[in-house]
């Protein structure tokens, strides 16, 4: 994978806006974003209610995921284009789902709602609806997929990266700061694993840095990219991102997201747990 | 259940008043109004918190009013707005409780 099979810019987005067999998907958790004007022609697809599922804590299944993509009209063989507020978390965890499940073509739009608001691009309230599709999803793969034992196994072997910001990593915050932070799981990070917040990949108007300001990135916080990597955040979402980067725009192999993250880490009888500034020891 | 796990990390809306639960005595909220040069609110800026080191710590989208809140932590920190009127920046320094600023921004 390389930045030209997985991302878009602006201007390209803008030209294809009406490109036959190119949809545009905003992702958002809340939205009300998305209603109060999106991307012409861009459907969407909730964070929560479309892309989780309901009563257990997991995302949808395969036949969940391609029953969704069959009624919002996206087909097999369409080119998805990703993008939403938060920097594009939130539709770099649906970019992770669509690469699960075996969408071939999926895109982020570099810098996501933010830089399109910004340089005052178009923006429409118009209903979008496509004719329905029958999507047929693959086997999900496992292979990007981090489960909790499998952190726990990691500490001191693999790569551990924490993209929270610094004062999560070192427990002095429990959750982003635009949240309150009363939350129920310890404080702290995975011991071993080093903190490169996945904000040092992305520039304020919220686009990638370039490739090589991103290998530098990593390779000063000492991620070995010769040995597998696990990367977490809180719910998953930022740790999407720092996948992406990873994986998709880097074209290291073995990446896994543990979406699971430190809400269930943090919540785990008996696991250790690191405080403080520094990895901390196995 | 507050803002909670379950809630996620998406921005809440930025003019909601502050949930009745909250205990003051605990959060470290930052909140205030973005204003253009004329001193009118903006819309649709986007905030970000940066901690003391200037690194990004959380973002949010201000209001119809211009608002925007963040909670944090006591300490220094740097708020940053972007938006189509220019940028600004605002060093704060908060403690426990409501810590209320106004960052103006202008045309590069």
């Amino acid at each position: 994978m390389s930045r030209d099979t997985a991302l878009v810019s602006a201007d390209w987005a803008e030209k294809n806006l009406e490109t036959r067999g190119v949809v545009f998907v905003e992702v958002d958790e809340d939205t009300s974003a998305y209603d109060t004007g999106h991307l012409p022609g861009a459907i969407k697809l909730d964070w929560k209610t479309d892309l989780q599922d309901q009563v257990r804590r997991d995302f949808v299944n395969k036949d969940q995921f391609a029953a969704l993509l069959s009624e919002r009209g996206i087909a097999n063989d369409d080119t998805v284009v990703l993008y939403g507020g938060n920097n594009n978390w939130f539709a770099a965890y649906a970019y992770w789902y669509f690469a699960l499940y075996g969408h071939r073509e999926v895109r982020l739009l570099d810098g996501g709602r933010k830089k399109w608001e910004l340089d005052a691009r178009p923006l429409t309230t118009e209903v979008v609806s496509r004719p329905a599709t029958r999507y047929v999803a693959q086997e999900s793969d496992h292979t990007i997929r981090a489960f909790r034992d499998e952190v726990v196994a990691a500490i001191g072997t693999k790569n551990l990266v924490d993209v929270r910001s610094p004062d999560e990593y070192a427990g002095r915050l429990l959750a982003p700061a635009h949240l309150p932070q009363e939350q129920a799981q310890r404080a702290g990070h995975v011991p071993t694993a080093i903190s490169v917040p996945w904000s040092k990949a992305a520039n304020e108007d919220g686009t990638f840095k370039s490739d090589q300001e991103l290998r530098e990135i990593y390779a000063a916080a000492g991620l070995d990219d010769s040995r597998e990597t696990i990367a977490y955040c809180r719910i998953g979402e930022r740790s999407s991102h720092t996948w992406f980067v990873l994986q998709e725009l880097l074209g290291h192999r073995n990446v896994k997201n543990y979406d699971g993250s430190w809400t269930e880490y943090g919540s785990l009888v008996g696991v250790p747990v690191a405080l403080g500034d520094e990895p901390g020891e196995k | 259940m507050t803002a909670s796990t379950a809630a996620g990390c998406a921005a809440p809306d930025q003019a909601a008043p502050l949930p009745a639960s909250l205990d003051l005595e605990k959060e470290t909220v930052i909140t205030g109004v973005v204003r253009d040069a004329a001193g009118e609110p903006v819309t649709g800026a986007y905030v970000r918190l940066l901690d003391s080191t200037d690194e990004f710590t959380a973002e949010v989208v201000t209001s119809s009013a211009g608002q925007f809140r963040f909670f944090a932590a006591p300490g220094t920190w740097r708020l940053r707005a972007l938006s189509r009127h220019g940028n600004g920046d605002l060093i704060v320094t908060a403690s426990r409780g409501i810590n209320e600023a106004i960052v103006p921004v202008a045309v590069d």
